[in-house]
């Protein structure tokens, strides 16, 4: 699972991220350009000490229990597992959202009590699932005190700015994913006065790009916040919701999906519908994983890799 | 008596034949499946009452798109029904996957 992509992006400027990703989680690197996917989360080890290196989860689904996977926790302690296990500990990790399955909380606190065994900052954004409560406010009680409107934010790390975006709220008939006019004023302004140098990781739960739009898998309103992007050398924009890896270069803008720690999803039109994707019990841990970033200056690309549970 | 007893269920069987015609219905379906409303534009009487089940893997909402309705998110097995007492055509949607929609036509009775 190491994906090299250090040859294919259309810009070298100044920044770099790699990003990786595999069943577990991604585990992304930094370095100066375009992001590009190392491989497995064993390989992110091989990331250098100089860089950044966080960790993306995404997709938890604490609560699910179908046939897809009847232990969504069982594969997220996994998951949690894998990253405890790393030799070398990444800065923080991110969490692109679908916590909990069905915004209950006592999935929130299987989620957290789980989660937080990573002994790591974890930078969320929330996905459909966990804005299901009847006053949709248990996730913003406890992961979005200090964000703006339903939890979006920013925050620096190595030189790299960091926007956390939400794009599961006030969706409209027969639309996609939804930022809302509020929340683009916002990252407009965010990003004014901005060197265009400076690296962009920008993480939100639904793709921000049309993965496969007859199945909901993109947003509505995204090209307004990739034109306020578009300046800057290196854009990386980390999502999950769809359940599996994929990548897409698009000028200076890389933009990467990570797997679910506890259901794959079908490739886009490969089924009748987007729901959980019931494999032999020998193969799911797969298709269920992490991934790893890492940013090394100087250098163009992040470096993503993506982990499977199970190689 | 034997005679009426006889005939006592031959009435009730005609009685819900007569309530499962569709001039007469009352009560009316949709199954939520493979992510789409089954089916997915149904056309009613006033006050039929349409009763919505979720057989997905995932949960979905019912919800009206000028909010006349709104169930609360549905997991797999859960139902929501509502009662159209006034005509008119009825838009709805899944609020979790809004490209899932529907639509509910209700006539004068």
């Amino acid at each position: 699972m190491t994906h090299d992509r250090h040859e294919d992006g259309p810009t070298r400027r100044k920044v770099l991220e790699c990003m990786t990703w595999a069943g577990t989680g991604v585990l992304w690197s930094i370095a100066g350009g375009v992001p590009s996917a190392l491989g497995i989360i064993d390989g992110a080890v091989a990331a250098p000490a100089s860089g950044l290196t966080f960790l993306q989860i995404s997709d938890s689904h604490v609560g699910f229990d179908k046939p897809a996977n009847p232990n969504a926790i069982g594969t997220l302690e996994e998951a949690i597992g894998r990253v405890k296990a790393l030799p070398v500990k990444p800065s923080f990790m991110i969490h692109t959202g679908d916590i909990s399955h069905l915004s209950k909380a006592s999935e929130f606190d299987d989620a957290d009590r789980i989660i937080s065994g990573a002994r790591l900052d974890v930078h969320y954004v929330p996905g459909e699932h966990d804005f299901i409560d009847e006053e949709q406010k248990l996730y913003r009680e406890r992961y979005a005190r200090g964000a703006k409107g339903a939890g979006w934010y920013s925050f620096d790390a190595n030189g790299v700015h960091f926007i956390g975006l939400v794009n599961v709220v006030n969706l409209k008939a027969g639309g996609l994913g939804n930022l809302g006019d509020e929340q683009l004023e916002w990252l407009e302004e965010d990003l004014k006065g901005r060197s265009t140098s400076t690296p962009i990781v920008v993480f939100a739960h639904i793709p921000l790009w049309a993965v496969y739009p007859t199945w909901g898998w993109g947003t509505d309103d995204s090209a307004r916040a990739l034109a306020y992007l578009k300046r800057f050398g290196s854009v990386t924009v980390l999502n999950g919701h769809i359940h599996q890896v994929m990548q897409k270069v698009e000028g200076n803008v890389t933009f990467h999906t990570a797997r679910s720690t506890a259901f794959p999803q079908p490739a886009p039109g490969s089924a009748p519908s987007p729901g959980p994707m019931k494999v032999p019990s020998e193969q799911l841990r797969k298709m269920l994983g992490i991934a790893s970033v890492t940013f090394n200056p100087g250098k163009q690309r992040l470096a993503i890799i993506d982990t499977p549970l199970k190689g | 008596m034997v005679t009426k007893n006889k005939w006592a269920p031959c009435a009730l069987a005609v009685a819900m034949a007569l309530s499962a015609g569709p001039a007469w219905t009352t009560e009316s379906q949709v199954k939520i499946d493979n992510f789409t409303f089954n089916p997915p534009k149904i056309t009613i009487k006033a006050g039929t009452t349409v009763t919505w089940t979720n057989e997905d893997d995932i949960p979905h909402t019912v919800t009206s798109s000028k909010l006349v309705f709104k169930s609360k998110a549905l997991d797999t097995g859960d139902g929501y029904s509502f009662t159209f007492a006034t005509p008119g055509t009825y838009a709805y949607f899944c609020s979790l996957h809004p490209h899932m929609t529907g639509s509910i036509v209700v006539e004068g009775n």
